[in-house]
């Protein structure tokens, strides 16, 4: 019961994992809590939906299910990467400058314009995720786990463990951690900081929309409104890790999803979703900076 | 040429939402939209606004005038929809004392307008209290909760406060939801009494009007008032600086306590208005929806200006009941309209100052 839980815990947090990276990548940067980008993982969870609906009415997926699989990956990230990448420059780039609270009022309008956008577009019911993939169970130790959830964590921490070497090793990783330590110092050493921006923007998108692709497949079911409860969840996660951090990122992602699982079956599931917002606020009561995240002037 | 090519774009993104059709349409309508805004703009910019002297103590008297006749003029549906715009106000009026005044992003409103109608909805159908003897009660206990969320909210800035407040709002939410025994979760709690005066039972709707009206007055008069003094002033220099309003003086933990007890004491009000009018009250009119709605009437008037604050009210109440065929896109144009308003006029429609 107890280990069962804990996997239950380890598949969600992945996925937390992954949006809250979004959330702390871009507040790295710009100090937004980007509010829409819970909306973004929801729309990655359509986009899934909706290339895997085409590829079957195509044929591909009968010919072939990992290409067809691939394929929507692929093409979820890219336009979900494209819609992170227009809102940026839509509605907060015009903002850079302005007192800090407009670019967030800003992003609350971009979360319910994309909830409703969506919500018009491809009706307010429940989507079903085509049933296209063989789920196989594995026992072991008394725990049985889904072929899915090995496979959402595994892609969790592939993803994470890529990010890391992105961020690090490559010259715009290197970028980016300059931006996000002096913008000014940044641009004047001839780093344009307007890219810079946008492939924050695109990259966490991206994860985001693996997040939604997975949750699509984890659960089934997608709802236009689940980008709002995901979205503070992840930020909850990112502010648990320390907001900023991307290593805090990951392990404030993995650590509330194994609160929430153990708080539903131990405590209550009733309050599932309280969990994090009360995490949330004790976290920033007692220690602001989070697990591993380093105090600064503009951090709580 | 740069312009169409992002429209192009933006309507190439929507396609797998729309469809090639849908996004085909798109793209013609953004066109066509911006081709007429363009046209507008080159027929109508040369023409330089003349100022107006506006007249702002006769222009409010016509307009309180005008509220009292109202009823008079209007169908009685009408005057429910008024009602309800009299209870905004309030709401919009105390979340005005926190975001407007002091500045600090509440997204948590609708928690202490869910504790007024909760408390009032539970005072008179649990323990048989009449409107006017649980009102205190109502007013004490959610002036109350604003004081206990302001420990949290004392120790955090700008946007880690407003999610904080939206976490309490969602606490608040799921609280009134599961507590089954008491609230009795998602059913609500119905028949709720309307309230009396001199024994007289208010529940004719023209009655009701002139009772949240009275409310409102004594509301707008009141936080007017404070607005002038030397409090409103504490409140202003610590959205202005805080840093620099601490170094002059200005207990601003004391000041933000205020904030926040005061706001909420409003917000008590219109929910316990709104629980007598509608007799029934149930979570789902207390989510996080509703506080950005009043958010946003505040913000589309004119933060921290009282007469905006009512402008933004009615604005937002009367524009889906007028564009009713419109009713799906009510909440579209929002968050345009929000993103809009945030690039092209962050002051709202009555600018202060």
């Amino acid at each position: 019961m107890f280990l069962q839980q804990i996997i239950n815990g380890l598949t969600v947090g992945g996925v937390y994992a992954l949006i809250a990276l979004g959330y702390t990548l871009v507040y790295g940067i710009l100090e937004l809590i980007n509010f829409a980008h819970g909306e973004i993982y929801m729309i990655g969870a359509y986009l899934g939906i909706i290339f895997l609906g085409i590829f079957t009415a195509a044929g591909l997926t009968q010919y072939s299910l990992f290409l067809s699989l691939f394929l929507t990956f692929v093409m979820s990230v890219i336009v979900c990467s494209a819609y992170g990448f227009t809102v940026e420059k839509l509605a907060y780039k015009p903002l850079r400058n302005a007192p800090r609270l407009n670019p967030l009022i800003s992003a609350i309008g971009v979360s319910i314009f994309l909830q409703n956008y969506v919500m018009l577009t491809q009706g307010a019911t429940d989507k079903v995720f085509p049933h296209v993939i063989p789920v196989t169970t594995v026992e072991f130790l008394n725990v049985t786990m889904t072929s899915l959830q090995i496979f959402i964590i595994i892609a969790s921490l592939l993803l994470m463990a890529g990010l890391h070497l992105f961020i690090m090793k490559t010259k715009t990783g290197k970028a980016m951690r300059a931006v996000a330590q002096d913008k000014t110092m940044a641009s004047l050493l001839g780093i344009n900081i307007d890219r810079i921006i946008s492939v924050t923007f695109i990259v966490g998108s991206g994860l985001a929309a693996v997040a939604g692709l997975m949750v699509a497949m984890y659960y089934g079911l997608v709802n236009y409104s689940i980008g709002y409860i995901a979205g503070i969840k992840a930020f909850t996660a990112a502010v648990l890790g320390g907001i900023g951090s991307i290593p805090g990122a990951m392990v404030g992602g993995l650590v509330l999803g194994l609160i929430e699982s153990l708080g539903a079956s131990y405590l209550s599931s009733e309050y599932k979703d309280a969990y994090a917002f009360i995490v949330l606020i004790l976290i920033l009561l007692v220690k602001p900076t989070g697990l591993l995240g380093k105090s600064g002037e503009n951090r709580p | 040429m740069k312009k169409v090519l992002f429209m192009f774009w933006c309507a190439l993104l929507s396609m797998p939402f729309m469809g090639i059709k849908g996004g085909a349409y798109l793209f013609v309508g953004i066109c066509v939209s911006y081709g007429v805004y363009v046209l507008l703009a080159h027929l109508f910019g040369k023409i330089k606004k003349p100022a107006i002297p506006v007249n702002t103590k006769l222009l409010s008297t016509a307009f309180i005038a005008f509220a009292f006749i109202l009823p008079f003029l209007i169908k009685d549906y009408y005057t429910d929809v008024a009602i309800l715009v009299c209870i905004y106000i309030i709401l919009a009026l105390g979340v005005n004392i926190v975001v407007g005044f002091s500045g600090l992003l509440h997204l948590g409103f609708a928690a202490f307008y869910g504790i007024g109608a909760y408390s009032n909805a539970l005072l008179t159908t649990h323990f048989g209290l009449g409107f006017w003897s649980a009102l205190p009660l109502t007013l004490l206990f959610t002036s109350m909760a604003g004081l206990l969320l302001a420990f949290p909210a004392l120790r955090l800035k700008g946007d880690y406060l407003a999610i904080v407040t939206l976490g309490f709002g969602e606490i608040i939410r799921l609280v009134l939801n599961n507590w089954d025994s008491v609230t009795r979760g998602p059913n609500g709690i119905s028949n709720i009494p309307s309230p009396f005066i001199l024994g007289f039972e208010i529940s004719n709707l023209m009655y009701y009007y002139y009772l949240v009206l009275g409310f409102v007055l004594i509301a707008a008069f009141i936080v007017k008032r404070v607005y002038h003094s030397r409090t409103g002033r504490a409140w202003l220099s610590i959205r202005e600086d805080e840093t620099a309003a601490e170094a002059m003086g200005i207990n601003t933990r004391k000041y933000k306590f205020m904030a926040l007890s005061f706001g909420a004491f409003w917000a008590g009000l219109a929910g316990a208005l709104f629980a007598s009018k509608m007799h029934f009250v149930s979570p789902e009119s207390f989510s996080f929806m509703e506080s950005v709605f009043v958010v946003c009437m505040i913000i589309l008037g004119g933060l921290g200006s009282i007469p905006g604050v009512i402008l933004g009210s009615l604005i937002l109440v009367l524009l889906p009941e007028v564009l009713r065929d419109f009713q799906l896109y009510r909440m579209l144009a929002l968050g345009v309209g929000l993103v809009l308003m945030m690039i092209f006029r962050p002051q709202g429609l009555i600018r202060k100052n």
